[in-house]
């Protein structure tokens, strides 16, 4: 059997979903035309410590999405910085046509934020969950996809979508999440984080599975396998090069993800590959699957996103790469 | 500035705009003519009367907004445009060919002059939420008009809408019902009978003024009385006639969304003079 404890443990963090709430607020602070919607989560979405610092600027939207979505298009048309929150699986399903529509069609300065995505949410179960929102808010021209992995990525990640220019959608989770980063690294959207140096193989992840990631490399380094780690916190606009680089330097990649293997991470930096330097390649991910109730790290156990799995799949592309 | 017009000089303006409505359409071969003309008397007053606006300085921060929400009366709100000097007279005739500003369904990426892309329905109130907003937060004068579609009113986002808008008390937005009574399949009440229509307004907490709407003066009185109307966002239920100015198309779903011929070109124009 492959362990699957790791030699040490991260020390954990506050969930995603509470560092973008907190962020949130010193960006208000900074700058005056953020203005926030939410859908009746504002106690779970943590836009309640926005509203409870500006109510002025701050709207209740009722249970209301699509209309949220619309109203952020009609406020970001007349100059405001819109940021409206909701579950993943809300604010993406619901208000999909008007993202489509009134927010990417006309390329508009606003900042979708999903909290609760992936299985992780536990016990509610799959209509509260959000297997597909990456896949979704990467289908839209223009936006910016970010998929911050632990508080100090979320945290620098919401004010840089907030000096971005443009349509950007934050992922962020409700479990409170392992700490990955010091808390003065820099980020930068669009440019991947090559966390650990490997040459065998490349696992790249993005969000809670970057921690795995990270479990999954000590337990495979102790064995003599040299992983390379990468955290894709910006999964639109890739970093091509960080990935062409692991595929040239490699040979293999390993691409983890608390999403639909369809339309996801994996999937779009296969094309990556494909197009630059192919090489072995397999997916850690949701098969074709909604899941169920259950606590977050059964969930995680049960349809296969823990380091576990990554550490079978890099055994699986070694495998093929000779 | 407002581009003030008499009512007469208005309704002479009207029937340029009718003309330029069936002369693009009839061009492009493909076109929703039959809710661009029951509009004409509507717009032609907001752009001529009601809203504050300056076509030498159209992104005049303190400007009133006008959304069509309905957006497939584009041709209605191009004409105007181009009447006004927003937008090229001499392309109208390019409407919906490759490359022009006159793009199928209002565009801003191709017309920057424009508040909003539309053309998939029920969006519209709520993106001049957004703007109503705005000037609120701003301690801007400026109002926000949007124009919908009486079919429109069917999708679920309308109420969504409409209830955000009494409950925040955005009472410098005001929504126009085009209500024409015909849709792309056929009479609204054989479709998805929506009346009361008024009385659904006002229950979701809108002031609400039923007028007829090709009466310029009537309408006037109303974006008057909205103007005037505090605590509470406005309902304009115009009651016009679809394909209003051409008796062919006048109450036909036919000339809901299909484009004249040049054999009906030449008899609309005709009636037109």
């Amino acid at each position: 059997m492959t362990p699957t404890k790791p030699k040490f443990e991260l020390k954990l963090g506050m969930a995603t979903r509470e560092a973008f709430g907190k962020a949130l607020v010193v960006a208000g602070r900074e700058n005056k035309d953020i203005v926030v919607g939410d859908a009746d989560l504002s106690k779970s979405t943590y836009t309640s410590l926005f509203h409870h610092e500006f109510p002025e600027r701050f709207f209740s939207c009722g249970i209301a999405e699509a209309n949220m979505v619309a109203i952020a298009a009609g406020l970001a048309y007349a100059g405001k910085i819109p940021v409206v929150a909701s579950f993943s699986c809300f604010v993406m399903n619901k208000g999909f046509e008007q993202l489509r529509v009134t927010v990417a069609y006309p390329k508009l300065n606003v900042k979708v934020v999903g909290t609760h995505s992936g299985i992780s949410i536990g016990e509610d179960g799959p209509s509260q969950m959000s297997v597909e929102e990456t896949s979704l808010a990467c289908s839209l021209p223009g936006f910016v996809v970010l998929s911050p992995s632990d508080e100090v990525a979320t945290t620098a990640l919401v004010l840089a979508a907030i000096k971005h220019v443009g349509p950007v959608f934050i992922r962020t989770g409700r479990m409170k999440t392992p700490i990955i980063y010091p808390a003065d690294q820099k980020f930068e959207i669009g440019k991947a984080i090559e966390l650990i140096e490997g040459t065998d193989v490349t696992v790249i992840a993005t969000g809670l599975l970057v921690a795995e990631a990270i479990h999954a490399q000590e337990i495979l380094d102790a064995e003599g396998i040299s992983v390379r780690v990468i955290d894709i916190h910006t999964v639109k606009p890739l970093d091509c090069d960080a990935i062409q680089r692991a595929a040239a330097d490699t040979g293999a990649i390993v691409v983890a993800e608390e999403h639909l293997i369809d339309g996801g991470l994996g999937v779009r930096v296969a094309q990556v590959v494909a197009e630059t330097h192919p090489c072995v390649m397999e997916f850690v991910g949701i098969h074709d699957t909604y899941a169920e109730s259950g606590a977050p790290e059964q969930l995680l156990d049960k349809y296969g996103l823990i380091a576990r799995d990554i550490i079978a799949a890099v055994r699986r592309a070694l495998a093929r790469k000779k | 500035m407002p581009l003030k017009k008499t009512v007469p000089e208005m309704q002479a303006i009207a029937k340029t705009i009718r003309r330029e409505i069936i002369e693009m359409i009839g061009a492009a071969k493909s076109g929703h003519p039959g809710g661009s003309l029951s509009a004409v008397e509507l717009v032609v007053t907001l752009y001529f009367d009601a809203m504050r606006h300056d076509p030498s300085n159209p992104k005049w921060p303190d400007r009133d907004r006008f959304i069509l929400s309905k957006g497939h009366a584009a041709p209605v709100l191009y004409a105007i445009m181009a009447e006004c000097g927003y937008a090229p007279k001499d392309k109208l005739n390019t409407l919906r060919k490759l490359g022009s500003v006159y793009q199928g369904h209002p565009d801003v990426r191709f017309l920057p002059a424009l508040e909003a892309s539309t053309g998939s329905l029920g969006e519209g109130v709520s993106l001049g939420l957004g703007m109503a907003l705005t000037a609120q937060l701003n301690g801007s004068p400026f109002r926000t008009y949007v124009m919908l579609g009486d079919g429109e009113v069917q999708e679920g986002q309308i109420w969504e809408s409409a209830m955000f808008g009494a409950f925040h008390k955005v009472d410098n937005i005001v929504a126009i019902v085009d209500y024409n009574g015909i849709q792309l399949d056929g009479f609204v009440k054989d479709i998805m009978e929506i009346a009361p229509l008024a009385a659904k307004w006002r229950a979701f907490g809108w002031h609400t003024i039923e007028i007829d709407g090709h009466n310029i003066p009537v309408i006037q009185a109303a974006f008057k009385e909205a103007s005037e109307t505090k605590g509470k966002p406005t309902a304009i239920i115009a009651h016009t006639i679809k394909g209003k100015g051409v008796s062919f198309m006048e109450n036909n779903p036919k000339y809901h969304g299909t484009a004249p011929t040049p054999e009906e070109v030449k008899l609309a124009l005709q009636e037109l003079q």
